[in-house]
């Protein structure tokens, strides 16, 4: 909405006028300063929250053929801030980015329905995006920063699949940026961010520069519908199709998966009489 | 020989003149499917809540019908360019299942708003019209609007429209009454049909544009009905009610054939309800078959359970089939009418049939207020009466199969 004009440009083509002109112009370069957020965002497709998980029959991973898959819903918070920043005017483009295989595409849609501008697919398919790690995953989003000029990366703080919580602190450290993770509210403050970040303890307030890493924690917002006109827009928008190879990286898996199990069955419980009794079978039992 | 040839060859261009092969339909496209995700999200997070009160409380939901404006699922194939989400019919059918598998009297409301007023407004309203009757307003959800067809002396019975309009000097004055006209009392605008020339029958009703409230249009009491309460149906009372010679929609005259066109395309819009109900009906009964135990086990196990849910999946699947077909026709271009009637006949009657078989498989429980069974089974009986009654759809059907027929065997 906003012109993106070069603020000297503009003062030059000013002529004797009033100050008017110059506050003006002035307020409209702060506010071009403003709108300067590159956003890059990571969206997983993961096994839908609310299938249930069944453990494939030799223990070497889990059933995800004709499962339902959806956005990671720490990828959709992830989304969801990144669009708000873009409505504040305080992000000028938001890229969503995903590595997988060619149903990851439909991931990066549903991320272009809710707001992206552009997307990219970072193909990888079979055995070697079975065995791809939050680390290969990093160093992918790391020179995607880089080569897109990316000056904020927003990621959902863990994947519900594999709920590794490294994603964001790993890339955050291989392009040297500062981060700010498990955030429930991020507020821009002239050239730096206010995260609150959701600790053990409590919340926790922190000052970043820019650029930044970002990770979404549950609070920090409620992601939208995609609505029908935003889904019909989606489908003229690029999702740009890349391998791993063409970011240097190698998917050389570095960790082997042993074995995948069924959590134990839950053991029914005991009822007992009174304090006394509980404290003598917590004893028994070596608890206490 | 040469007959034969060119039946065959007519039989084949009949046949093959749909746009999408049956095969697709059994999987939706990219869009629709996404279309899908956000509208059950939004029946499921926002909608199935609150049903149950909105049922209770006969509670118009103001602020969801807003909110699904806000989604663009008020005005799903009205163009871009006109301020509507511009999609077309298949997607309709689909957003409206959903919504109605959250809560039917919603979806009856969205459908209404689509179908039966938008549809006549768009298609053959004057610019001038647009900017007063498809206003944003009516596109986002703030305002929705109405159709006022059916009489108390008539309701399969269009063509005897005892409504009349007569023209004095530049107005329309209407007198009549018209009944059963849902949304009547949120509605800030109505398409009423009336007759201008009765010496023509039913080629001498015209179709008009009022708003509402306009001076001289009263309601009637809310009607107290079985189902869809959430929803407003009360007569609409014309006594000397003066509106703008410019209100005339269409030509007149056209009034009947406008009805008409507008029914067969709400047709599918009713027959999308229908499936919302039958598949929350369907969901709620093998919900509670996994879980309800009898004679040692699930009752899922039982094969009385198992041939009703059997029977119930088949009758939603078959109509959803047909639904999806009827839409894909219309968006095609095609003839669509015998279909829409299958659809919306198979559809009805599947609603009511896994409504009644859901109740059947709760047992108790589906007969108490504290399960939604017995607001599905209210709430599904009217789909087989409105918008063209069953008996009605099989009329249309047999007359479109001996049209067929009879132009095959006249060579």
């Amino acid at each position: 909405m906003w012109p993106i004009f070069d603020y000297g440009r503009f003062v030059s083509i000013i002529s004797s006028s009033d100050v008017y002109g110059v506050v003006w112009m002035r307020s409209l370069a702060q506010l071009h300063k403003m709108a300067n957020l590159r956003v890059l965002v990571g969206v997983k497709r993961v096994i839908d929250y609310a299938v249930k998980i069944r453990v494939k029959p030799d223990n070497s991973g889990v059933v995800t053929d004709g499962v339902k898959h959806s956005m990671n819903p720490f990828c959709e918070i992830a989304m969801e801030e990144a669009v708000r920043l873009k409505e504040k005017k305080l992000a000028k483009e938001i890229i969503a980015v995903s590595c997988g295989p060619a149903q990851a595409q439909e991931t990066i849609r549903t991320a272009l329905a809710m707001g992206a501008d552009r997307g990219i697919h970072v193909e990888v398919t079979g055995k070697e995006y079975e065995n791809m790690t939050p680390l290969h995953v990093s160093k992918i989003m790391a020179k995607l920063a880089q080569d897109q000029e990316a000056n904020l990366v927003i990621l959902g703080k863990q994947s519900i699949d594999g709920d590794n919580n490294q994603t964001g602190q790993m890339t955050a450290a291989l392009l040297d940026w500062p981060q700010a993770t498990f955030a429930s509210e991020v507020t821009k403050e002239n050239d730096h961010l206010k995260v609150v970040r959701e600790i053990d303890g409590g919340l926790e307030t922190v000052k970043v520069t820019l650029p930044a890493v970002i990770t979404a924690d549950l609070r920090l917002n409620e992601p939208r519908y995609a609505t029908l006109p935003n889904i019909m827009k989606a489908k003229k928008k690029k999702i740009a199709k890349h391998k791993a190879a063409d970011f240097g990286v190698d998917l050389t898996p570095t960790l082997e998966v042993v074995g995948v199990e069924d959590p134990p069955v839950r053991q029914a419980g005991q009822k007992v009489e009174s304090t006394e009794e509980l404290v003598a079978k917590l004893k028994d039992s070596g608890v206490v | 020989m040469a007959a034969l040839v060119r039946t065959v060859s007519r039989l084949t261009r009949r046949n093959m003149g749909w746009t999408r092969g049956v095969a697709s339909l059994a999987d939706l496209p990219e869009t629709h499917n996404m279309l899908r995700k956000t509208c059950r999200d939004f029946a499921d997070n926002e909608l199935k809540p609150i049903a149950g009160d909105l049922d209770k409380e006969h509670r118009f939901p103001t602020e969801q019908i807003k909110m699904m404006g806000e989604l663009g699922l008020m005005a799903i194939d009205v163009p871009d360019s006109q301020g509507g989400t511009g999609l077309d019919y298949l997607a309709y059918a689909v957003a409206l299942e959903e919504i109605s598998r959250g809560c039917a009297s919603s979806g009856c409301i969205m459908s209404v708003n689509n179908s039966l007023f938008l549809g006549p407004v768009k298609n053959w309203s004057t610019e001038l019209q647009r900017e007063t009757f498809m206003h944003q307003d009516f596109l986002n959800g703030r305002k929705v609007g109405c159709f006022a067809l059916s009489e108390p002396g008539n309701g399969s019975d269009a063509g005897a429209a005892s409504t009349v309009a007569r023209l004095e000097g530049n107005h329309w004055v209407l007198n009549g009454t018209k009944a059963w006209i849902t949304n009547s009392y949120e509605a800030s605008a109505t398409v009423v049909f009336a007759t201008t020339d009765k010496g023509l029958k039913h080629k001498g009703i015209s179709a008009f544009l009022v708003p509402m409230p306009s001076e001289g249009l009263m309601l009637g009491k809310k009607e107290d009905k079985l189902g869809i309460r959430a929803t407003s149906t009360a007569y609409l009372i014309f006594e000397d009610c003066k509106i703008p010679r410019e209100n005339l929609l269409g030509q007149p005259g056209m009034g009947f054939k406008i009805a008409m066109e507008t029914l067969d395309a709400g047709r599918i819009g009713i027959a999308a309800q229908g499936l919302g109900i039958a598949q929350a009906a369907l969901e709620l009964a093998v919900d509670y078959a996994m879980k309800r135990e009898a004679f040692g086990s699930p009752i899922a196990k039982l094969q009385s359970v198992q041939n009703k849910l059997a029977d119930m999946h088949l009758s939603v699947e078959s109509a959803r089939l047909l639904t999806w077909k009827a839409a894909a026709y219309k968006d095609g271009g095609k003839n669509y009418i015998k279909e829409a009637a299958m659809a919306k006949l198979a559809a009805s009657e599947a609603a009511t049939f896994c409504a009644h078989q859901c109740i059947q498989v709760l047992g108790g429980m589906g007969y108490v207020t504290d399960m939604p069974a017995e607001r599905y089974y209210r709430d599904a009986r009217i789909t087989e009466i409105y918008e063209g009654t069953s008996e009605v759809q099989r009329l249309v059907i047999a007359g479109r199969l001996l049209k067929e027929h009879a132009d095959l065997t006249s060579w």
